[in-house]
């Protein structure tokens, strides 16, 4: 089991007046990490439920290892979509669960699914109901693991657990990647604890794509420059100004879209620091206001 | 950690042969696997392998079919000559400049460090 593919044309998913998805062509590697990044409302939850073949598109093709994943059978029993809420009997022990979870997950592993419990410091005999936020995060991240599933979604599953849950999931994620390889989708608007993560990354912006591109790409295209600010302006004048700092003399500017070697040559001459800039902060900047 | 501009695994790929270099990692000794390198520093085990990829190309690591990936013989020194070959134009050269800027004098440069290092 490696993974299956994953390929959107020109998907669009429309509700009564909202136009959630549009236009949104994408294609994510089998086997790959994938960062689904976008504002509350951008529409990523609607495209992972899309693809685990929840909603009909209202118009486009979307492909999932070559067939389309609408109410197929094949297909959905391929792909495991967690969400925050958890989507569990909530009034039944996480035993029970688990067990239901063993019966309809074909790849189900109980060992692990036990071994995880223990690292989260969940208890079996607890029901669902009666756990915290991060607790529910962290029994949505045993079911997604455990299920082994060629495709596995994390939809903003780790937004509720604190920092030392956060780096455990990682973790536990990554060595299990490592073990048993397969297309794992972690969608998010926090992306500076995971950014390393990812193979490749969609940034959705209002129901379309913003970017679709490999991470290291995306990361190369930022930059900012700081020095004296007149030098700085006239190095940025024609570039993709994402956003300016003034403090005082000095300014510094993010720009978007890579930098030549004459422009990094003049930077230096003109004792400007070229230095990098996040993805969370490119994130931020493609998807405030400012730039709509 | 690799927060520089450059991309991820050239910066891996830096790291290992810095640590050549300076002797923490010598001719025949094992580095890291691939995942190993991937779950200590979180970071995607396709990048990691990348760097690898890259070494072994260079002929500074080599691969053990199913034991793992060593320091190839040879490789701190070639890494050294390299830089030795370096060392003038990227260190040096801007070091010199600051000095002329700052008016520093080439005697005084030398007294520096034919003191070793001291004033």
């Amino acid at each position: 089991m490696t993974g299956l593919g994953i390929t959107a044309h020109h998907l669009a998913v429309h509700f009564k007046d909202t136009r959630a998805l549009d236009e949104v062509s994408i294609q994510i590697e089998p086997g790959s990490i994938h960062g689904l990044l976008g504002r509350n409302g951008s529409g990523k939850t609607t495209l992972l439920s899309t693809i685990a073949g929840l909603r009909r598109p209202t118009s486009g093709s979307l492909l999932v290892d070559g067939e389309d994943p609408f109410e197929s059978e094949r297909i959905m029993g391929e792909i495991c979509l967690i969400r925050e809420g958890g989507d569990v009997l909530t009034d039944e022990q996480i035993r029970i669960n688990l067990k239901y979870f063993a019966n309809v997950r074909r790849y189900w592993d109980a060992d692990y699914a036990e071994e995880l419990l223990e690292a989260f410091e969940l208890s079996p005999r607890k029901r669902p109901d009666k756990l915290s936020r991060g607790q529910r995060s962290a029994l949505g991240v045993v079911i997604g693991l455990a299920s082994r599933a060629p495709v596995t979604f994390f939809d903003e599953v780790h937004l509720g657990m604190d920092a030392p849950s956060r780096y455990r999931f990682y973790d536990l994620l990554l060595a299990d990647y490592v073990e048993h390889p397969r297309t794992i989708v972690l969608s998010s608007h926090l992306i500076s604890e995971i950014e390393q993560l990812f193979a490749t990354v969609t940034i959705l912006d209002r129901g379309r794509v913003l970017i679709h591109d490999d991470a290291e790409e995306l990361r190369s295209r930022g930059a900012a420059l700081i020095g004296p600010a007149s030098a700085v302006r006239d190095l940025v004048s024609g570039l993709h100004v994402l956003s300016t700092q003034s403090l005082g003399p000095t300014e510094k500017v993010t720009v978007f879209g890579g930098l030549d070697a004459d422009l990094r040559h003049r930077a230096r001459t003109a004792d400007v620091e070229i230095g990098p800039v996040s993805m969370q902060d490119l994130f931020v900047h493609l998807t405030s206001g400012e730039e709509r | 950690m690799f927060d520089g501009t450059e991309p991820i695994y050239i910066q891996i790929a830096d790291q290992i042969r810095a640590d050549i270099v300076s002797g923490r990692l010598n001719a025949g000794d094992q580095v890291m696997s691939t995942t190993q390198y991937a779950t200590t520093y979180r970071i995607n085990p396709a990048t990691a392998a990348k760097a690898f990829a890259e070494l072994v190309a260079e002929g500074v690591l080599y691969k053990q079919r199913g034991v793992g990936m060593f320091v190839a013989e040879g490789a701190p020194e070639r890494l050294r000559s390299e830089r030795r070959e370096a060392f003038f134009t990227e260190r040096l050269d801007p070091v010199l400049a600051e000095a002329r800027l700052l008016g520093i004098q080439p005697a005084d440069l030398l007294a520096y460090i034919n003191n070793g290092g001291q004033k």
